[in-house]
Protein backbone atom coordinates (compact mmCIF):
# COMPACT_ATOMS: atom_id res chain seq x y z
CA UNK A 1 0.00 0.00 0.00
CA UNK A 2 1.19 3.57 -1.15
CA UNK A 3 1.73 5.30 1.61
CA UNK A 4 1.92 8.94 -0.03
CA UNK A 5 -2.03 8.69 0.00
CA UNK A 6 -3.73 11.48 -1.51
CA UNK A 7 -5.37 12.75 2.09
CA UNK A 8 -1.67 12.47 3.62
CA UNK A 9 -0.09 14.64 -0.06
CA UNK A 10 -3.09 17.22 0.36
CA UNK A 11 -2.26 17.71 4.29
CA UNK A 12 1.19 17.82 3.14
CA UNK A 13 0.56 20.04 0.45
CA UNK A 14 -1.76 22.94 1.86
CA UNK A 15 -1.06 22.14 5.41
CA UNK A 16 -4.18 23.09 7.93
CA UNK A 17 -3.47 25.54 10.91
CA UNK A 18 0.48 26.06 9.87
CA UNK A 19 1.68 29.21 11.09
CA UNK A 20 2.64 31.10 14.62
CA UNK A 21 -0.47 31.38 16.95
CA UNK A 22 0.26 34.63 18.82
CA UNK A 23 -2.21 34.14 21.32
CA UNK A 24 -0.95 30.63 22.37
CA UNK A 25 -0.76 30.06 25.93
CA UNK A 26 1.90 27.02 25.53
CA UNK A 27 3.43 25.82 22.76
CA UNK A 28 6.28 22.89 22.82
CA UNK A 29 8.75 21.74 20.37
CA UNK A 30 10.12 18.43 19.47
CA UNK A 31 12.87 17.37 16.93
CA UNK A 32 13.89 14.08 15.82
CA UNK A 33 17.59 14.26 15.36
CA UNK A 34 18.07 11.40 12.84
CA UNK A 35 15.97 13.31 9.95
CA UNK A 36 15.83 16.78 10.99
CA UNK A 37 12.23 17.14 11.20
CA UNK A 38 11.46 19.67 13.65
CA UNK A 39 7.73 20.30 14.63
CA UNK A 40 6.51 22.83 17.05
CA UNK A 41 2.92 22.70 18.83
CA UNK A 42 1.34 26.22 19.36
CA UNK A 43 -2.34 26.32 21.83
CA UNK A 44 -4.50 28.25 22.91
CA UNK A 45 -6.16 27.01 25.88
CA UNK A 46 -9.77 28.67 27.68
CA UNK A 47 -12.01 28.06 29.93
CA UNK A 48 -15.02 26.97 28.17
CA UNK A 49 -18.19 29.92 29.59
CA UNK A 50 -20.73 27.09 29.58
CA UNK A 51 -18.95 24.24 31.41
CA UNK A 52 -16.29 26.35 32.76
CA UNK A 53 -13.45 23.00 32.16
CA UNK A 54 -10.16 24.08 29.74
CA UNK A 55 -10.20 23.73 26.35
CA UNK A 56 -7.69 24.17 22.96
CA UNK A 57 -9.84 27.04 21.31
CA UNK A 58 -6.63 26.87 18.66
CA UNK A 59 -3.89 25.45 17.68
CA UNK A 60 -1.54 25.59 15.01
CA UNK A 61 1.96 24.32 13.82
CA UNK A 62 5.08 25.11 12.65
CA UNK A 63 8.23 23.18 11.32
CA UNK A 64 9.44 21.74 8.95
CA UNK A 65 9.82 17.87 7.90
CA UNK A 66 8.89 15.27 5.47
CA UNK A 67 5.57 14.54 4.35
CA UNK A 68 4.47 12.64 7.32
CA UNK A 69 5.81 14.78 10.11
CA UNK A 70 3.89 17.65 8.35
CA UNK A 71 0.94 15.91 7.27
CA UNK A 72 0.44 14.26 11.15
CA UNK A 73 0.91 18.00 12.43
CA UNK A 74 -1.65 19.17 10.48
CA UNK A 75 -3.82 16.64 10.80
CA UNK A 76 -2.75 16.19 14.56
CA UNK A 77 -4.12 20.16 15.41
CA UNK A 78 -7.56 19.56 13.39
CA UNK A 79 -8.16 17.11 16.42
CA UNK A 80 -7.01 18.76 19.01
CA UNK A 81 -9.41 21.94 18.29
CA UNK A 82 -12.19 21.58 21.16
CA UNK A 83 -10.57 19.02 23.04
CA UNK A 84 -9.75 19.13 26.99
CA UNK A 85 -6.14 18.69 28.37
CA UNK A 86 -7.31 15.44 29.45
CA UNK A 87 -8.48 14.37 26.46
CA UNK A 88 -4.94 15.07 24.55
CA UNK A 89 -3.08 13.10 27.48
CA UNK A 90 -5.15 10.24 26.45
CA UNK A 91 -4.01 10.57 22.48
CA UNK A 92 -1.89 7.15 22.20
CA UNK A 93 1.00 6.56 19.16
CA UNK A 94 -1.29 4.39 17.86
CA UNK A 95 -4.03 6.61 17.89
CA UNK A 96 -2.05 8.89 15.40
CA UNK A 97 -0.97 5.68 13.22
CA UNK A 98 -4.80 5.60 12.71
CA UNK A 99 -5.42 8.80 11.74
CA UNK A 100 -2.96 9.11 9.45
CA UNK A 101 -4.29 5.35 7.73
CA UNK A 102 -0.78 4.66 6.33
CA UNK A 103 1.41 1.92 7.04
CA UNK A 104 4.32 3.01 8.74
CA UNK A 105 7.60 1.69 8.57
CA UNK A 106 9.11 1.61 11.91
CA UNK A 107 11.79 4.15 10.43
CA UNK A 108 9.17 6.40 9.60
CA UNK A 109 7.32 6.12 13.36
CA UNK A 110 8.76 8.72 14.81
CA UNK A 111 7.97 11.21 11.89
CA UNK A 112 4.47 10.83 12.60
CA UNK A 113 4.14 10.68 16.45
CA UNK A 114 6.86 13.61 16.98
CA UNK A 115 3.66 16.29 16.75
CA UNK A 116 1.65 14.51 19.78
CA UNK A 117 4.84 14.92 21.81
CA UNK A 118 5.09 18.45 21.47
CA UNK A 119 1.73 18.50 22.14
CA UNK A 120 1.85 17.24 25.00
CA UNK A 121 4.95 18.58 26.14
CA UNK A 122 2.63 22.14 25.67
CA UNK A 123 0.53 20.77 28.30
CA UNK A 124 2.88 19.69 30.45
CA UNK A 125 5.00 22.78 30.16
CA UNK A 126 2.73 25.09 30.43
CA UNK A 127 2.69 27.80 33.40
CA UNK A 128 6.02 26.61 34.57
CA UNK A 129 8.97 29.53 33.81
CA UNK A 130 10.03 29.38 30.92
CA UNK A 131 6.79 29.04 28.81
CA UNK A 132 6.01 32.92 30.71
CA UNK A 133 7.15 34.28 27.55
CA UNK A 134 4.65 34.27 24.66
CA UNK A 135 5.19 31.48 21.85
CA UNK A 136 7.99 32.70 18.83
CA UNK A 137 6.61 33.11 16.05
CA UNK A 138 7.39 30.17 13.34
CA UNK A 139 10.91 30.58 11.54
CA UNK A 140 10.77 29.68 7.60
CA UNK A 141 12.67 26.93 7.58
CA UNK A 142 12.30 24.39 4.20
CA UNK A 143 12.99 20.48 4.67
CA UNK A 144 16.02 20.19 2.02
CA UNK A 145 16.64 22.23 -0.56
CA UNK A 146 20.04 23.76 -1.70
CA UNK A 147 22.45 23.56 0.96
CA UNK A 148 23.97 26.88 1.97
CA UNK A 149 27.04 28.08 -0.02
CA UNK A 150 30.24 27.04 2.44
CA UNK B 1 37.71 -8.55 -17.45
CA UNK B 2 34.31 -9.05 -15.94
CA UNK B 3 31.86 -6.10 -16.66
CA UNK B 4 29.91 -5.36 -13.38
CA UNK B 5 26.42 -6.71 -15.32
CA UNK B 6 28.94 -10.01 -14.97
CA UNK B 7 30.15 -9.52 -11.56
CA UNK B 8 26.69 -8.50 -10.26
CA UNK B 9 26.02 -12.62 -10.74
CA UNK B 10 28.22 -12.90 -7.69
CA UNK B 11 26.50 -12.00 -5.33
CA UNK B 12 23.64 -13.75 -4.47
CA UNK B 13 20.65 -11.55 -2.79
CA UNK B 14 20.29 -9.67 -6.21
CA UNK B 15 19.41 -12.94 -7.74
CA UNK B 16 17.09 -14.24 -4.62
CA UNK B 17 13.05 -14.11 -4.79
CA UNK B 18 12.35 -12.64 -1.92
CA UNK B 19 13.96 -9.42 -2.31
CA UNK B 20 12.03 -8.66 -5.39
CA UNK B 21 9.55 -6.06 -5.12
CA UNK B 22 6.06 -6.46 -7.89
CA UNK B 23 8.32 -8.06 -9.56
CA UNK B 24 11.32 -5.57 -9.20
CA UNK B 25 14.40 -6.27 -9.04
CA UNK B 26 16.51 -5.29 -6.40
CA UNK B 27 18.70 -2.07 -7.19
CA UNK B 28 21.24 -1.37 -4.16
CA UNK B 29 22.57 1.94 -4.04
CA UNK B 30 23.89 2.31 -0.33
CA UNK B 31 27.23 0.86 -0.75
CA UNK B 32 28.93 3.38 1.54
CA UNK B 33 26.45 1.68 4.45
CA UNK B 34 27.31 -1.62 3.49
CA UNK B 35 28.16 -3.75 0.37
CA UNK B 36 26.82 -6.07 -0.76
CA UNK B 37 28.41 -10.27 -0.08
CA UNK B 38 30.00 -12.69 -2.75
CA UNK B 39 29.11 -15.77 -2.84
CA UNK B 40 32.25 -17.11 -2.34
CA UNK B 41 32.16 -14.88 1.63
CA UNK B 42 28.87 -16.62 2.32
CA UNK B 43 30.73 -19.62 1.61
CA UNK B 44 33.35 -19.20 3.60
CA UNK B 45 31.57 -18.52 6.43
CA UNK B 46 29.60 -21.37 6.25
CA UNK B 47 32.63 -23.76 5.53
CA UNK B 48 34.19 -22.88 8.61
CA UNK B 49 31.69 -23.42 10.47
CA UNK B 50 31.16 -27.04 8.76
CA UNK B 51 34.43 -27.84 8.11
CA UNK B 52 36.96 -26.15 10.86
CA UNK B 53 34.74 -24.65 13.57
CA UNK B 54 37.01 -24.73 17.49
CA UNK B 55 38.26 -21.74 19.09
CA UNK B 56 41.41 -20.55 18.00
CA UNK B 57 44.70 -20.12 19.92
CA UNK B 58 45.25 -22.70 22.27
CA UNK B 59 43.79 -25.86 21.32
CA UNK B 60 45.88 -28.32 21.50
CA UNK B 61 43.56 -30.88 18.81
CA UNK B 62 43.99 -30.17 14.94
CA UNK B 63 40.35 -29.10 14.72
CA UNK B 64 41.56 -25.91 16.48
CA UNK B 65 45.22 -25.73 14.81
CA UNK B 66 43.11 -25.37 11.78
CA UNK B 67 40.99 -23.13 13.04
CA UNK B 68 44.23 -20.94 14.06
CA UNK B 69 45.95 -21.13 11.20
CA UNK B 70 42.94 -20.32 8.96
CA UNK B 71 42.30 -17.31 11.17
CA UNK B 72 45.67 -15.98 11.53
CA UNK B 73 45.87 -16.50 7.29
CA UNK B 74 43.65 -13.77 7.29
CA UNK B 75 45.25 -11.54 9.35
CA UNK B 76 48.55 -12.01 6.71
CA UNK B 77 46.23 -11.43 3.96
CA UNK B 78 45.08 -8.27 5.50
CA UNK B 79 48.52 -7.17 6.06
CA UNK B 80 49.21 -7.49 2.71
CA UNK B 81 45.87 -5.90 1.41
CA UNK B 82 47.18 -2.89 3.38
CA UNK B 83 50.92 -3.70 2.42
CA UNK B 84 51.73 -3.70 6.46
CA UNK B 85 54.98 -4.26 7.60
CA UNK B 86 54.35 -7.08 9.56
CA UNK B 87 50.98 -9.26 10.17
CA UNK B 88 51.10 -8.45 14.15
CA UNK B 89 50.13 -4.86 13.04
CA UNK B 90 47.00 -5.70 12.19
CA UNK B 91 44.18 -6.06 14.91
CA UNK B 92 40.66 -7.79 14.19
CA UNK B 93 38.19 -5.68 15.68
CA UNK B 94 34.26 -5.51 15.91
CA UNK B 95 34.41 -2.22 12.86
CA UNK B 96 35.82 0.79 12.58
CA UNK B 97 34.05 2.51 15.40
CA UNK B 98 35.47 0.03 17.56
CA UNK B 99 38.82 0.16 16.23
CA UNK B 100 38.87 4.07 16.91
CA UNK B 101 37.73 3.96 20.35
CA UNK B 102 40.31 1.44 20.68
CA UNK B 103 43.08 4.03 20.31
CA UNK B 104 40.75 7.00 22.01
CA UNK B 105 40.86 4.56 25.16
CA UNK B 106 44.71 3.57 24.96
CA UNK B 107 46.27 5.92 22.92
CA UNK B 108 44.06 9.09 24.32
CA UNK B 109 44.62 7.89 28.18
CA UNK B 110 48.40 7.67 27.50
CA UNK B 111 49.21 10.65 25.11
CA UNK B 112 47.19 13.10 25.54
CA UNK B 113 47.48 15.93 27.98
CA UNK B 114 45.55 18.71 29.50
CA UNK B 115 46.12 21.52 26.16
CA UNK B 116 47.42 19.11 23.86
CA UNK B 117 45.33 18.74 20.65
CA UNK B 118 43.30 16.48 18.52
CA UNK B 119 42.57 17.39 14.75
CA UNK B 120 39.88 16.25 12.69
CA UNK B 121 38.00 17.61 9.70
CA UNK B 122 34.70 18.48 9.17
CA UNK B 123 34.20 15.45 6.98
CA UNK B 124 34.35 12.79 9.87
CA UNK B 125 32.15 10.58 10.19
CA UNK B 126 30.42 10.29 13.73
CA UNK B 127 33.03 7.34 14.88
CA UNK B 128 35.80 9.51 13.96
CA UNK B 129 34.73 12.51 15.94
CA UNK B 130 32.52 11.66 18.94
CA UNK B 131 35.81 9.25 20.40
CA UNK B 132 38.33 12.50 19.97
CA UNK B 133 35.48 14.53 21.77
CA UNK B 134 35.42 12.34 24.78
CA UNK B 135 39.22 11.99 24.79
CA UNK B 136 39.95 16.04 24.83
CA UNK B 137 36.77 15.99 27.38
CA UNK B 138 38.41 13.60 29.67
CA UNK B 139 41.73 15.15 29.72
CA UNK B 140 41.08 18.81 29.31
CA UNK B 141 42.42 18.80 25.78
CA UNK B 142 41.65 20.67 22.77
CA UNK B 143 39.63 19.39 19.37
CA UNK B 144 40.61 21.16 16.38
CA UNK B 145 38.43 21.25 13.10
CA UNK B 146 40.00 21.55 9.38
CA UNK B 147 36.71 22.93 8.08
CA UNK B 148 35.79 22.07 4.66
CA UNK B 149 35.36 24.45 1.27
CA UNK B 150 32.57 25.01 -1.21
CA UNK B 151 33.86 22.41 -3.56
CA UNK B 152 33.61 19.59 -0.67
CA UNK B 153 37.29 19.32 -0.08
CA UNK B 154 39.57 20.28 3.03
CA UNK B 155 40.79 23.34 3.77
CA UNK B 156 44.32 22.45 3.94
CA UNK B 157 45.38 26.37 4.24
CA UNK B 158 43.69 26.15 7.43
CA UNK B 159 45.12 22.67 7.89
CA UNK B 160 48.56 24.19 8.08
CA UNK B 161 47.30 26.91 10.25
CA UNK B 162 45.72 25.02 13.03
CA UNK B 163 48.88 22.38 12.96
CA UNK B 164 50.96 23.25 16.05
CA UNK B 165 53.44 21.81 18.36
CA UNK B 166 50.71 21.36 20.71
CA UNK B 167 48.83 18.89 17.89
CA UNK B 168 49.18 15.43 19.52
CA UNK B 169 47.02 13.25 16.77
CA UNK B 170 45.39 13.99 13.15
CA UNK B 171 42.25 12.12 12.81
CA UNK B 172 41.16 12.22 9.08
CA UNK B 173 39.12 10.46 6.58
CA UNK B 174 40.21 8.78 3.73
CA UNK B 175 37.21 9.46 2.14
CA UNK B 176 33.80 11.50 3.22
CA UNK B 177 30.46 9.02 3.92
CA UNK B 178 28.88 12.09 2.37
CA UNK B 179 30.59 14.00 -0.18
CA UNK B 180 33.15 10.93 -1.83
CA UNK B 181 35.46 13.51 -1.18
CA UNK B 182 39.28 11.79 -1.50
CA UNK B 183 41.31 13.99 1.07
CA UNK B 184 45.30 14.33 0.73
CA UNK B 185 46.56 12.08 2.92
CA UNK B 186 50.00 12.40 1.98
CA UNK B 187 50.25 16.25 2.64
CA UNK B 188 48.48 15.66 5.66
CA UNK B 189 50.49 12.84 7.02
CA UNK B 190 53.97 14.54 6.21
CA UNK B 191 53.02 17.89 7.85
CA UNK B 192 51.64 16.35 10.85
CA UNK B 193 54.66 14.44 11.43
CA UNK B 194 56.93 17.65 10.69
CA UNK B 195 55.27 18.48 14.30
CA UNK B 196 55.42 15.32 15.69
CA UNK B 197 51.78 14.50 15.53
CA UNK B 198 50.51 10.77 14.66
CA UNK B 199 47.71 10.73 11.87
CA UNK B 200 44.84 8.22 12.11
CA UNK B 201 43.02 7.26 8.55
CA UNK B 202 39.52 6.31 9.06
CA UNK B 203 39.66 4.47 5.96
CA UNK B 204 36.37 3.19 6.14
CA UNK B 205 34.76 4.55 2.81
CA UNK B 206 38.00 3.56 0.80
CA UNK B 207 39.57 0.73 1.72
CA UNK B 208 37.07 -1.18 -0.79
CA UNK B 209 37.77 1.54 -3.58
CA UNK B 210 40.96 2.18 -4.26
CA UNK B 211 44.88 0.53 -2.99
CA UNK B 212 45.77 1.25 0.42
CA UNK B 213 49.71 1.47 1.09
CA UNK B 214 50.18 2.36 4.62
CA UNK B 215 53.91 2.00 4.34
CA UNK B 216 53.91 4.29 1.38
CA UNK B 217 51.13 6.62 3.00
CA UNK B 218 53.28 6.38 6.54
CA UNK B 219 50.09 7.10 8.11
CA UNK B 220 50.51 5.39 11.94
CA UNK B 221 46.81 3.97 12.19
CA UNK B 222 44.64 3.10 10.07
CA UNK B 223 41.16 1.43 10.30
CA UNK B 224 38.32 -0.09 7.87
CA UNK B 225 35.43 -2.42 7.84
CA UNK B 226 34.69 -5.61 6.78
CA UNK B 227 31.32 -5.35 5.61
CA UNK B 228 31.77 -2.04 3.85
CA UNK B 229 34.31 -4.28 1.53
CA UNK B 230 32.19 -7.45 0.61
CA UNK B 231 32.71 -8.70 3.40
CA UNK B 232 30.72 -9.78 6.45
CA UNK B 233 29.61 -7.79 9.21
CA UNK B 234 30.72 -8.08 12.52
CA UNK B 235 34.97 -7.47 11.68
CA UNK B 236 36.77 -4.30 11.85
CA UNK B 237 40.66 -3.64 11.82
CA UNK B 238 42.72 -1.62 13.22
CA UNK B 239 46.48 -1.07 12.09
CA UNK B 240 49.40 0.30 13.84
CA UNK B 241 52.68 0.77 13.74
CA UNK B 242 54.54 -2.02 15.60
CA UNK B 243 56.25 0.10 18.18
CA UNK B 244 53.44 2.59 18.62
CA UNK B 245 50.96 -0.62 19.30
CA UNK B 246 53.80 -2.27 21.60
CA UNK B 247 53.57 0.76 23.39
CA UNK B 248 49.83 1.19 24.01
CA UNK B 249 47.97 -0.45 27.40
CA UNK B 250 45.62 -3.01 26.30
CA UNK B 251 42.09 -1.54 25.73
CA UNK B 252 39.67 -4.87 26.95
CA UNK B 253 41.07 -7.15 29.38
CA UNK B 254 40.37 -10.95 29.86
CA UNK B 255 41.07 -14.43 28.21
CA UNK B 256 43.26 -14.69 24.94
CA UNK B 257 45.45 -11.64 25.51
CA UNK B 258 47.45 -12.22 28.40
CA UNK B 259 51.09 -13.89 28.97
CA UNK B 260 50.11 -15.17 32.38
CA UNK B 261 47.22 -14.58 34.98
CA UNK B 262 48.12 -14.58 39.00
CA UNK B 263 45.31 -14.92 41.23
CA UNK B 264 46.09 -10.70 41.70
CA UNK B 265 48.01 -9.54 38.86
CA UNK B 266 48.77 -10.52 35.21
CA UNK B 267 51.03 -9.75 32.48
CA UNK B 268 49.95 -8.85 28.82
CA UNK B 269 51.00 -10.49 25.96
CA UNK B 270 52.30 -8.78 22.93
CA UNK B 271 50.13 -6.82 19.65
CA UNK B 272 48.34 -7.76 18.21
CA UNK B 273 46.70 -10.39 20.63
CA UNK B 274 47.00 -7.94 23.30
CA UNK B 275 44.25 -6.01 21.80
CA UNK B 276 42.31 -9.37 20.80
CA UNK B 277 40.24 -10.14 24.30
CA UNK B 278 37.84 -12.82 24.50
CA UNK B 279 36.79 -15.13 21.56
CA UNK B 280 37.21 -12.83 18.18
CA UNK B 281 34.31 -13.66 15.10
CA UNK B 282 36.08 -16.31 13.72
CA UNK B 283 33.51 -16.96 11.34
CA UNK B 284 33.12 -13.29 10.25
CA UNK B 285 37.26 -12.82 10.00
CA UNK B 286 37.10 -16.16 7.84
CA UNK B 287 34.38 -14.32 5.27
CA UNK B 288 36.50 -11.26 5.40
CA UNK B 289 39.43 -13.33 4.00
CA UNK B 290 37.39 -14.09 1.29
CA UNK B 291 36.51 -11.21 0.78
CA UNK B 292 39.81 -9.70 0.15
CA UNK B 293 40.44 -12.84 -2.43
CA UNK B 294 37.38 -11.82 -4.51
CA UNK B 295 38.52 -7.65 -3.97
CA UNK B 296 42.34 -9.04 -4.61
CA UNK B 297 40.81 -11.43 -7.75
CA UNK B 298 38.87 -8.16 -9.46
CA UNK B 299 41.40 -5.94 -8.83
CA UNK B 300 41.44 -1.86 -7.63
CA UNK B 301 42.05 -1.49 -11.71
CA UNK B 302 38.55 -2.88 -12.15
CA UNK B 303 37.09 -1.47 -9.39
CA UNK B 304 37.76 2.39 -10.19
CA UNK B 305 37.30 2.29 -13.29
CA UNK B 306 34.13 0.89 -12.85
CA UNK B 307 33.12 3.28 -9.77
CA UNK B 308 34.86 6.38 -12.10
CA UNK B 309 32.48 5.06 -15.22
CA UNK B 310 29.48 5.24 -13.42
CA UNK B 311 30.39 8.21 -11.03
CA UNK B 312 30.35 10.29 -14.50
CA UNK B 313 27.37 8.84 -16.03
CA UNK B 314 25.12 9.29 -12.75
CA UNK B 315 26.35 12.66 -12.77
CA UNK B 316 25.14 13.42 -16.26
CA UNK B 317 22.09 11.77 -15.28
CA UNK B 318 21.32 13.29 -12.32
CA UNK B 319 22.13 16.56 -13.21
CA UNK B 320 19.17 16.63 -16.03
CA UNK B 321 16.51 16.37 -13.20
CA UNK B 322 14.82 19.41 -13.25
CA UNK B 323 15.59 20.67 -9.49
CA UNK B 324 18.11 18.60 -8.54
CA UNK B 325 21.30 19.75 -6.93
CA UNK B 326 24.45 17.43 -6.53
CA UNK B 327 27.29 18.07 -3.14
CA UNK B 328 29.44 16.74 -5.02
CA UNK B 329 33.68 17.52 -5.08
CA UNK B 330 35.69 18.14 -8.35
CA UNK B 331 35.49 14.83 -10.20
CA UNK B 332 39.37 14.14 -9.51
CA UNK B 333 38.92 13.82 -5.71
CA UNK B 334 35.10 12.35 -6.02
CA UNK B 335 34.46 8.63 -4.58
CA UNK B 336 31.59 6.41 -5.69
CA UNK B 337 28.93 8.28 -3.54
CA UNK B 338 26.53 11.24 -4.32
CA UNK B 339 24.37 12.83 -2.10
CA UNK B 340 22.26 15.00 -3.44
CA UNK B 341 19.09 17.42 -2.81
CA UNK B 342 15.88 17.20 -4.71
CA UNK B 343 13.65 20.41 -4.82
CA UNK B 344 12.23 20.26 -1.15
CA UNK B 345 11.44 17.21 -1.00
CA UNK B 346 12.77 15.55 2.12
CA UNK B 347 15.31 13.09 1.74
CA UNK B 348 13.18 10.42 3.75
CA UNK B 349 10.20 10.82 0.88
CA UNK B 350 12.48 10.70 -1.82
CA UNK B 351 13.89 7.64 -0.24
CA UNK B 352 10.43 5.84 0.45
CA UNK B 353 9.47 6.84 -2.98
CA UNK B 354 12.55 4.69 -4.51
CA UNK B 355 11.60 1.97 -1.99
CA UNK B 356 8.80 1.28 -3.85
CA UNK B 357 10.31 0.89 -6.56
CA UNK B 358 12.49 -1.30 -4.99
CA UNK B 359 15.87 1.03 -5.15
CA UNK B 360 17.68 1.09 -1.77
CA UNK B 361 19.38 4.71 -0.96
CA UNK B 362 20.00 5.98 1.56
CA UNK B 363 18.67 9.42 3.30
CA UNK B 364 19.50 11.34 6.54
CA UNK B 365 22.23 13.35 8.20
CA UNK B 366 24.63 10.00 7.20
CA UNK B 367 26.20 10.14 10.64
CA UNK B 368 27.38 13.56 10.09
CA UNK B 369 25.20 16.06 12.12
CA UNK B 370 27.77 19.13 12.39
CA UNK B 371 28.25 18.75 8.90
CA UNK B 372 24.40 19.02 7.64
CA UNK B 373 24.10 21.88 10.32
CA UNK B 374 27.31 24.24 8.08
CA UNK B 375 25.01 22.88 4.78
CA UNK B 376 21.88 24.56 6.46
CA UNK B 377 19.99 21.29 5.71
CA UNK B 378 18.26 18.35 7.75
CA UNK B 379 19.68 15.75 5.62
CA UNK B 380 20.62 14.42 2.05
CA UNK B 381 19.93 12.30 -0.20
CA UNK B 382 22.50 9.89 -1.21
CA UNK B 383 23.51 6.85 -3.31
CA UNK B 384 26.92 4.82 -3.19
CA UNK B 385 27.62 2.40 -5.15
CA UNK B 386 30.52 -0.71 -5.61
CA UNK B 387 31.58 -3.07 -8.38
CA UNK B 388 27.73 -4.84 -8.95
CA UNK B 389 26.27 -1.70 -10.35
CA UNK B 390 25.54 -0.75 -13.57
CA UNK B 391 24.54 2.58 -15.90
CA UNK B 392 21.10 0.80 -15.88
CA UNK B 393 20.63 0.53 -11.79
CA UNK B 394 21.25 4.71 -12.61
CA UNK B 395 18.48 5.25 -15.32
CA UNK B 396 16.27 3.40 -13.38
CA UNK B 397 17.03 5.54 -10.05
CA UNK B 398 16.20 8.76 -11.97
CA UNK B 399 12.89 7.61 -13.61
CA UNK B 400 12.31 7.09 -9.98
CA UNK B 401 13.38 10.40 -8.98
CA UNK B 402 11.15 12.05 -11.87
CA UNK B 403 8.05 9.80 -10.22
CA UNK B 404 8.62 11.79 -7.03
CA UNK B 405 8.80 14.97 -8.19
CA UNK B 406 5.51 13.94 -9.63
CA UNK B 407 4.12 13.23 -6.06
CA UNK B 408 5.47 16.01 -4.59
CA UNK B 409 4.50 19.01 -6.55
Amino acid sequence: MDIYTEIILDYYKNPRNEGPLPDATTCAKEDNPLCGDKIRINLKIEKDKKTGKEKISKATFCGKGCAISQASASMLTEKLIGKTPKEIEKITDEDIKKMLNIPISPAREKCAILCLHAAKKALTERGSAKKSAPCPGCKKETASGRPKRI
Amino acid sequence: MKDSKALKKDFPIFATKSVKKDGKELIYLDSASTTQKPESVITAITDYYKTSNANIHRGIYTLSEKATIQYEDVRKKTATFINAGTPEEIIFTRNTTEAINLLAYTFGEKHIKQDDEIIVSELEHHSNLVPWQEVVKRKKAKLKVIPIKSDYTPDMDEYHKILSPKTKLVAITSMSNVFGTKTPLKEIIEAAHKKNALVLVDGAQSAAHQKTDVQALNCDFFTMSSHKMLGPTGVGILYGKKELLADLPPFMFGGDMIKSVSQYDSEYADPPVKFEAGTPNIGGIMGFGAALDYINKIGFKTIEENDKKLFEYAVKKLSEIEGINLLIPPADKAGPVISFTLKDIHPHDIAAVLDQDNICIRAGHHCAQPLMEKLGIPATARISFHIYNTPEDIDKTCDSLKKAIKIFE
